[in-house]
């Protein structure tokens, strides 16, 4: 059993309390995965900003000061890339004006041995381990403006209780990738994907359907075509969030023993493992409230 | 040392309508206020926001109604009483009830009714998946569809579906009677359409009256039991 809430906010006026909605839902989610948990957001201000790349590092020691990775990272970029890290909650944010590949690249040269657990230009991704909501709190994800958000509350099945096994899982640009179940063939998929060159982080189930995902876009899926493919490719139980810089999609296995519900309104998108977690929205009276059917792919792009 | 007294007995007026409201109270003291409720009672539950396990375990004539959604397990192990549910409801609704009536005004997720022995279901708009799943004598009636592996495991019981049904209906049924409007995606294993005769159209719009609808019986197919999975064949006897 793991838990999801995530939000897409359609109405910017919103954007201030993308934070805060999301808290309230996480806070609902807990009981479904107290073991460990991770949070996305985009285009929050003070974690990204537009036209800067910015990486997610594990944790909030790398071994060096902030102005130490900021001074190691800067000599390896431009001289106008305005190389920047600062450490949130449990969490090292490096940021430069310059393409991600080459901040990936400065990075792990400055250090060496970073999990990176998010990329782009819009999101920002936090994980630990520990209770789902001192790790927002940490983050201090109550205050955080932005246009959406993704939660997840894990109870760990298929890898161990590890930050990095935690999600979401961010692979590729902007893309994150949530849970609720278990893949049973991802060994395999693994194999395969590996051999095609794609490096893991951990043994986490998960990050084999992300990697997967980051692969089909890689080569020109849409995202709703991306998971169609992930449907034929593995196998197991399944409830998926997967967010970009602009979309929200939400997929479950043809069995559908994993459980999500939608609420839509003018204003957002929220999904969550459990209607009590979209209970606090606002104007959840007059919402449009689904359960998504088994094996559809449902996308909402901003 | 403490000393234990006898609890004072309930004082409760069985006229007047009690109110619970959860965001107030907790889900525990709602249940075990029903739990000690007096037949004839009425209890409105308000702000319910999805919790698990309201209103489980009544076995007492009393009407309790929920203003709002419901979280898994709603009206578990229900008896006897009668509770609405004005929004939708979540996981497993009606588990294993007994008698007595269950109505959901909107949609009910997976599992509805699943091992129910009596009573009856009423969910207006649509079921989820694995509706009426081992289902041991209850009766559901669905206004709307119901998702796939309905009535898996059936044994004895009706269920009506007024809209559509998933696929893999009545999969290794026994003895329930199903009733679909709508279109069924697929049969599941041992489940057939059988002819819609006198008796059943009668039992029918007894069913759609009770759930207080206006469906014609005749507009209605209905499946049931081959009955070759569970009779022992000597041809299958390699099989074992």
């Amino acid at each position: 059993m793991c838990g999801i809430a995530a939000l897409q906010l359609r109405n910017p006026s919103l954007h201030p309390q993308m934070g805060s909605l999301l808290s309230s839902m996480l806070c609902q989610i807990v009981d479904r995965g107290p073991d460990s948990a991770g949070l996305a957001v985009y285009n929050t201000p003070g974690l990204v900003s537009p036209g800067t790349s910015t990486l997610s590092l594990l944790g909030k020691d790398q071994g060096m000061t902030t102005a130490a990775i900021t001074a190691g990272v800067a000599a390896l970029l431009p001289s106008d890339a305005a190389a920047a890290a600062r450490v949130v909650g449990d969490t090292t944010l490096v940021s430069a004006a310059v393409g991600t590949d080459l901040l990936v690249k400065a990075v792990s040269e400055t250090l060496p041995a970073a999990t990176i657990i998010g990329r782009g230009e819009h999101v920002a991704v936090m994980k630990s381990v520990g209770h789902p909501m001192e790790i927002a709190a940490e983050h201090g994800l109550e205050a955080m403006a932005g246009s959406q958000g993704l939660s997840h509350t894990r109870m760990a099945t298929e890898s161990a209780v590890t930050a990095g096994g935690s999600h979401p899982f961010s692979v590729a640009d902007d893309l994150c990738l949530v849970h609720n179940g278990s893949f049973s063939n991802h060994a395999t998929v693994r194999r395969e994907l590996k051999r095609e060159g794609v490096v893991f982080d951990s043994e986490n189930d998960t990050e084999v359907g992300a990697r997967y995902v980051a692969s089909r876009l890689k080569q020109g899926d849409t995202l709703e075509e991306a998971l169609v493919n992930l449907g034929k490719v593995l196998d197991g139980f399944y409830t998926l969030v997967v967010t970009t810089a602009d979309s929200m999609a939400v997929v479950r296995d043809p069995i559908a023993c994993k459980p999500a519900i939608i609420a839509e309104t003018d204003d957002y998108v929220a999904m969550a493992s459990e209607y009590r977690a979209l209970a606090g929205l606002p104007g959840i009276n007059n919402a449009r409230i689904f359960e998504p059917e088994p094996g559809k792919v449902y996308t909402w792009s901003l | 040392m403490v000393t234990l007294t006898a609890p004072e007995a309930p004082t409760v007026d069985a006229l007047k309508e009690q109110a619970v409201d959860l965001a107030v109270s907790t889900v525990r003291e709602l249940n075990q206020a029903i739990h000690t409720a007096v037949d004839g009672q009425a209890w409105t539950v308000t702000s319910p926001g999805g919790k698990h396990s309201l209103a489980v375990g009544i076995d007492a004539d009393i009407n309790v109604t929920i203003e709002g959604h419901a979280g898994y397990y709603a009206a578990g192990m229900h008896q006897k009483g009668d509770v609405t549910i004005n929004g939708n409801a979540g996981v497993g609704l009606a588990e294993n009830i007994m008698s007595g009536r269950v109505h959901v005004t909107g949609d009910a997720s997976q599992s509805a009714a699943a091992t129910g022995h009596g009573g009856l279901v009423v969910i207006d708009g649509n079921a989820g998946a694995r509706c009426g799943i081992s289902m041991k004598g209850v009766d559901i009636v669905v206004g709307g569809n119901i998702g796939h592996m309905s009535a898996f495991m059936a044994q004895a019981g009706r269920l009506v579906v007024c809209g559509d049904a998933g696929d893999a209906l009545g999969d290794s049924i026994y003895e329930a009677r199903l009733y679909v409007k709508g279109t069924v995606a697929s049969l599941g294993a041992d489940c057939i359409q059988k002819p819609l005769r006198e008796e059943h159209l009668a039992e029918l719009a007894e069913l759609l009256a009770a759930a207080g609808r206006t469906d014609n019986p005749a507009d209605f197919k209905r499946y049931g039991s081959a009955r070759n999975l569970y009779h022992f064949h000597v041809d299958n006897s390699t099989s074992y």
